[in-house]
């Protein structure tokens, strides 16, 4: 095995015995993007400067004999959403395309206190709105199980290159689903913990009432060793809840004996691909032969989840994305009449269609003698959606669903409607709403060979139900052990 | 719940500031009205009696004490701008001089 192959826990092993070096481990990272991330195209920059630098000094440290924290010298990705001092940050937008932020989100102060290794930033749909990555202004990311299919979205950089091994873990942005459904569909883990759980500071805001940063790992041990990091209550960001952070690896126990998992009809029903089910099911299982109690439930208003969805993230969206005036930062337009000229200039060739649409959509629902009908509308159906968890979550300790309702689909094929290109998310949104922390773990293949996601849901603050489930899962199968073979790589056809 | 027309389409435009050419706008103008024909299924629910949520936590009135702290310096603040001057965020001409 090579090390870019290994997980953070494993690495973390052989850093302190000495065995390896930081600076080694960043050079066998980046060695392997040399060879696989011409067909991946996960990343938009890559910091190999500042990568070997800080490898030197997690290098110093262990060399010292310090006690030094689980990720110390562990190469990390980093979603172009989130604020990186001193390294561009576009949000994968031209209007952004040459801005440096002049401080780091508080998810990169902490995980510099860890010491981590920074690989790049990666690719996204623009300002986190999409499901495929399509919408990146800059590129097209491929799925490393097969390079014709798109990664899911928007993290959908930061997932492929956990999948490709082009990176040891990332960090992700979920809004709506952003970082399970790409984990998903490239195989890898991702969680989206507790609205409030980790500071928002930094994070580029698309929808802030939904808006949660996250981990994509190789395992959920490593998933828990990143949380460890990043979760906690922040003075900078008011919305980021002040309430004791556990140790998650504590919840790494592989015994599910006494804990009830709730299968909601509503996510098993058409549009579900068969395959998918399949593997779903037998991975639910696999849960109850391990010692769970599974019972169905019903969670009604889930079919109500999308339309909620693209009234309230839009709407949010509009008032945040108002800032990109061309005033303070980012891209202006050429020689503007004037001042609104400038704005409405500026906006419009600075945006991509996908961001103007929610845009518009958003402004829409707000506009004068519409927001009672849309936006509170939606807000109300919000309640019921959440009131139908509240109620699960009085029998249940943990639901369990598909995280997409597809594996992942070709380059292209959705990119014409907007709208069925919504409904990708129609299996991760209603967690959002209510705020609810959301894991997806592998859970098994479709016949031609993509991989397929289990989420587990916990109620808010119940992280560790929902690692300790996806830990016995993990330890039991053999999933998330696979490798994307992808092609036209050295050493293979 | 209403659809939306083109006219609709340029008026929200103008609130986004935002500009479209004839064709964008007839894109817009039939994207958005499918969407909203879909969001549209919201109304098959009675809310009359259930309160809204904007936020899942109940946060009130999050304070700081009134301190004064460092704040980022002019340069760095200044650094992304696409037209700074003289130390200010320089900006096309708002105010007629004549």
């Amino acid at each position: 095995m090579s090390l870019y192959q290994l997980t953070a826990h494993e690495l973390h092993d052989k850093l302190k015995a000495r065995e390896i070096s930081a600076v080694e481990l960043a050079e066998s990272v980046y060695g392997r993007i040399e060879e696989v991330e011409p067909h991946v195209k996960g990343y938009l920059t890559l910091t190999k400067e500042i990568a070997l630098e800080q490898a030197g000094a997690a290098d110093a440290g262990f060399q010292n004999g310090n006690e030094m924290p689980p990720l110390a010298g562990i190469p990390i990705a980093i979603k172009d959403v989130i604020c990186t001092k001193n390294v561009r940050t576009t949000c994968a937008s031209k209007i952004l395309s040459n801005f440096v932020p002049p401080y780091d989100a508080t998810v990169m102060t902490k995980l510099h206190q860890q010491g981590v290794v920074m690989i790049g930033k990666t690719n996204m749909d623009e300002f986190a709105m999409g499901s495929s990555t399509e919408n990146s202004a800059y590129q097209i990311t491929h799925n490393p199980w097969d390079l014709e299919t798109i990664p899911g979205g928007s993290s959908g950089g930061s997932a492929a290159v956990v999948s490709a091994d082009t990176a040891i873990c990332s960090l992700g942005s979920d809004t709506g689903g952003s970082i399970r459904q790409p984990a998903a569909l490239c195989g890898v883990v991702g969680m989206k913990p507790t609205y409030g759980r980790v500071s928002r500071y930094g994070l580029v805001a698309f929808a802030s009432s939904l808006d949660q940063i996250g981990p994509f790992t190789k395992d959920v041990t490593d998933c828990a060793l990143v949380l460890n990091a990043i979760c906690g209550n922040d003075e900078m960001d008011s919305t980021s809840v002040d309430v004791p952070v556990p140790d998650f690896t504590q919840s790494l126990i592989n015994d599910v004996r006494g804990l009830k998992i709730g299968v909601p009809k509503e996510y098993f029903t058409e549009g579900l691909d068969t395959e998918v089910a399949d593997c779903v099911q037998t991975a639910i299982a696999e849960l109850e032969k391990l010692g769970a109690s599974v019972e169905e439930i019903s969670l009604p208003h889930t079919d109500y989840a999308i339309a909620t969805y693209y009234i309230i993230a839009p709407a949010e969206a509009s008032a945040n994305l108002a800032r990109y005036d061309g005033v303070r930062y980012g891209y202006r337009t050429e020689e503007p009449a004037d001042l609104i000229n400038m704005y409405k200039k500026t906006r419009s060739e600075g945006f991509g269609q996908e961001v103007k649409r929610r845009i518009m959509l958003g402004t829409f629902a707000l506009s004068a003698g519409y927001q009672d009908a849309y936006y509170k509308k939606a807000q109300k159906v919000r309640t019921l959606i959440k009131s139908d968890f509240d109620a699960a979550f009085k029998k249940v300790d943990v639901i369990a669903t598909p995280t997409s309702p597809t594996p992942a689909f070709k380059i292209d094929e959705r990119t014409a409607d907007p709208l069925q290109m919504y409904l990708c998310d129609v299996m991760t949104t209603p967690a959002s709403h209510a705020g609810l922390p959301g894991i997806s773990v592998p859970c098994g293949f479709v016949e031609n060979g993509l991989p397929v996601g289990l989420q587990l849901l916990a109620a808010p603050f119940e992280e560790e139900k929902i690692l300790r489930v996806a830990y016995t899962f993990e330890q039991n199968t053999e999933h998330h052990l696979q490798k994307p073979e992808i092609c036209n790589v050295k050493g293979k056809q | 719940m209403a659809t939306i027309t083109t006219e609709g389409v340029s008026h929200v435009a103008n609130l986004a500031r935002l500009e479209f050419n004839e064709e964008e706008t007839q894109d817009f103008t039939e994207q958005l009205s499918r969407i909203l024909d879909y969001i549209g299924k919201l109304n098959e629910l009675n809310t009359d009696d259930v309160p809204p949520t904007s936020h899942i936590h109940p946060l009130h009135n999050i304070t700081k004490a009134d301190a004064v702290k460092t704040s980022l310096p002019r340069d760095a603040v200044l650094a992304n701008a696409p037209e700074p001057e003289e130390g200010y965020f320089g900006v096309p001409r708002v105010i007629d001089t004549e």
